[in-house]
């Protein structure tokens, strides 16, 4: 049974190497698509799913238990329905403030810069589920896999 | 001689890669070509300039569910069982396909300005309101956020109950399945046996 984690790629140099290089650059640019998708391509979306690769890389490289130490199951959990929540909350917002569910207009004196505001608000709710759900995934796969030598030895 | 559409060689590499994946028993190797299959689908969205989709594609096909499907591979055995052909499943999907194939005459050429969604009076309005009411150049970005904001709270709640849905079938059902020490468990006997089985 191949663990989807084996110790013997940590120990790969240029594995180890090339990823870290890698990761910040990752990490990096999934935050311009996150904060740039009204001016580019990408969006909340895009960017939680690289995001996500990002530390899934560092799991697959480094062990299933470094990368939870950054992120934790708890973190996952909880932010994968925040992020719906924040979505619902900016509708929410706007209701309290006299408009309709989700019209963004309202959420400053120019309704433009309100839009501008409510649309960089939803993404930021889009871009932490999908990221959280993504890694929620991983470690339910991952750990599947960790879980039955486990078993075994009891 | 007409010059040959840039699209041709990645529409035969999409069919050379789909036909590999069929006739392959190694599911390593499946795995990574519907990878490179959801990669070539990035390319041609990025020729006819659906770049958001191309991202998507790229970051969803050819990266996170390749990593799901190495990640079930570790689980399960790496070669296919080997399974006598059955012609009735074939028959269904060439059926399906030449279905899809056919509708597709009724749509318009690619790019054709007189297409009938063009003309659609709520064009204009997307188009302009994204100009003068968000001032946002992604027209996309305007659309999926705002005018249909519905829809993607929506995805977005879809994409959660995704995750609890994974959380509820392989997590709970693990730890289920680890009882405090003493009490017997009718669990855990089923859970891992396939899994060894299908390994070995």
């Amino acid at each position: 049974m191949t663990d989807l984690t084996p110790m013997r790629m940590r120990e790969k140099v240029v594995l180890r190497v090339v990823s870290k290089l890698l990761i910040p650059f990752i990490l990096l640019f999934a935050l311009y698509v996150q904060f740039h998708g009204d001016f580019g391509p990408g969006g909340g979306f895009q960017a939680g799913v690289i995001f996500a690769a990002g530390f899934i890389l560092y799991g697959l490289i480094f062990g299933l238990d470094e990368v939870e130490a950054v992120v934790p199951h708890r973190f996952v959990e909880i932010g994968s329905a925040l992020g719906v929540l924040i979505y619902g909350g900016v509708g929410v917002v706007t209701m309290l403030l006299g408009a309709e569910y989700l019209d963004y207009s309202v959420l400053a004196h120019d309704p433009a810069h309100g839009r501008h505001y409510g649309i960089l608000a939803i993404e930021a709710g889009v871009g932490l589920t999908v990221f959280a759900t993504m890694m929620l995934i991983f470690y339910a796969f991952a750990d599947r896999g960790r879980g039955v030598p486990k078993e075994d030895d009891a | 001689m007409p010059p040959i559409p840039v699209e041709l060689p990645i529409f035969i590499l999409h069919l050379l890669t789909a036909l590999l994946i069929a006739r392959l028993r190694d599911l390593f190797s499946a795995a990574m070509l519907t990878g490179i299959f959801s990669l070539l689908s990035c390319c041609l969205f990025t020729l006819m300039d659906a770049v958001d989709v191309a991202f998507t594609e790229a970051a969803v096909g050819a990266g996170i569910s390749t990593v799901l499907f190495l990640g079930t591979l570790s689980l399960t055995a790496r070669e296919e069982k080997q399974q006598k052909v059955r012609s009735l499943p074939f028959v269904v999907v060439l059926v399906t396909g030449a279905a899809l194939i056919y509708g597709t005459f009724d749509m318009p050429p690619f790019g054709a300005a007189d297409a009938a969604v063009h003309g659609h009076p709520m064009v204009q309005t997307f188009i302009h309101g994204a100009h003068d009411d968000f001032h946002i150049p992604n027209i996309v970005t305007v659309i999926l956020a705002s005018y249909r904001g519905y829809d993607t709270l929506g995805e977005t709640a879809v994409i959660f109950t995704a995750g609890v849905g994974v959380l509820l079938l392989l997590v709970e059902g693990k730890r289920a399945s680890k009882p405090p020490p003493g009490e017997p468990d009718h669990g855990s006997e089923s859970q891992p046996e396939p899994a060894r089985d299908e390994a070995a």
